[in-house]
């Protein structure tokens, strides 16, 4: 796995460019990460990365730093 | 009509979920049968032919209905309808509803469906692909005396078809629910005939419907012939006034 693979995802989840995909974007903080792109993004990760990711972390996945965290989880590890 | 299409029914070894799945198979799609009587499962799958898939678990275990969506993630990929079917009724007053009897009723016929379309939509991403029927009921709508906890249950299934019609449309998913009237399943196996005839009078065509009706609602509903509709509680009920 790696990190270009994740920013890819962010990318094309969220309609926005790789620069924007920092550690500290979140959630809600900018239009493009709406409720409905999170769950595409949810959907993108899930197929990037072939998992199904339990609702508690969907829920709790509220930045890039934090998705990183929640996919090690999965045995995915960007680096 | 569901050719090639991927349909997950919950309760489909009997009654309406059964005749659903008749009329899904018979209309080409491959049918995911949901439960938890792995023998009648099998069997059923067993007679419904190589398009029938038995899923045995049980629909209220979150931890079960996990692994049923993630089994269908990694062996199937993608789901295109679902049908939440899967019920239970418990006909008392409310002086004698016990609180676990109505716990009881929302599990299964609320938060059990609504997980499975949480998990169900991540599994509809081919675009206009994604549909949901709900098995609301006109007890739900217009409520009944004697009815009050399954009355609530399947009002908060109305509820959530509504809304999940608004939110989902975003990603192509049409959301919808039948309310059937007075129809003849198990359900009703207990009411005696004098308690039958006096439903029936209240239906204007005078008789029970059969899950075969139901399905063939249900199944219009899953396929492309309703892409325009979302949000409707589609009452099946031969005019049935409560």
């Amino acid at each position: 796995m790696s990190e270009s693979q994740l920013t890819q995802a962010f990318v094309t989840a969220l309609g926005i460019s790789a620069e924007q995909v920092t550690d500290e974007l979140t959630y809600n903080e900018i239009d493009a990460w709406d409720s409905t792109a999170h769950m595409i993004l949810i959907a993108e990760l899930e197929d990037t990365f072939d998992i199904m990711l339990d609702t508690d972390d969907i829920i709790d996945m509220s930045s890039v730093a934090k998705a990183k965290q929640i996919l090690h989880k999965y045995q995915v590890n960007p680096e | 009509m569901l050719q090639d299409k991927v349909i997950l029914i919950t309760g489909a070894n009997r009654g309406i979920g059964l005749a659903t799945a008749q009329v899904c198979i018979a209309l080409g799609a491959t049918v995911l049968l949901a439960g938890r009587n792995e023998v009648q499962l099998e069997l059923v799958a067993e007679q419904l032919g190589e398009r029938a898939i038995a899923m045995c678990y049980d629909l209220t275990d979150e931890t079960q209905v996990k692994q049923a969506f993630a089994h269908i993630k990694q062996h199937i990929g993608h789901l295109d309808g679902l049908v939440n079917n899967a019920g239970m009724m418990h006909n008392a007053p409310a002086a004698m509803t016990s609180l676990d009897s109505l716990q009881q009723q929302l599990t299964l016929n609320t938060v059990a469906a609504f997980q499975h379309i949480q998990l169900a939509s991540r599994l509809m991403r081919k675009p206009g692909c994604g549909r949901v029927v709900n098995l609301c009921s006109i007890v739900g709508e217009r409520g009944a005396a004697g009815q009050s906890a399954y009355a609530a249950s399947k009002a908060a299934l109305t509820g959530i078809t509504k809304s999940l019609a608004k939110e989902l449309a975003a990603q192509q998913i049409c959301v919808n629910a039948v309310a059937p009237g007075f129809i003849d399943t198990e359900l009703h196996s207990d009411f005696s005939d004098k308690q039958r005839e006096n439903i029936i009078n209240t239906v204007g065509l005078g008789r029970m419907g059969t899950p075969r009706e139901v399905a063939d609602l249900i199944s219009f509903l899953l396929s492309d012939h309703a892409a325009y509709i979302t949000g409707q509680i589609i009452g099946i009920d031969g005019g049935m006034q409560l």
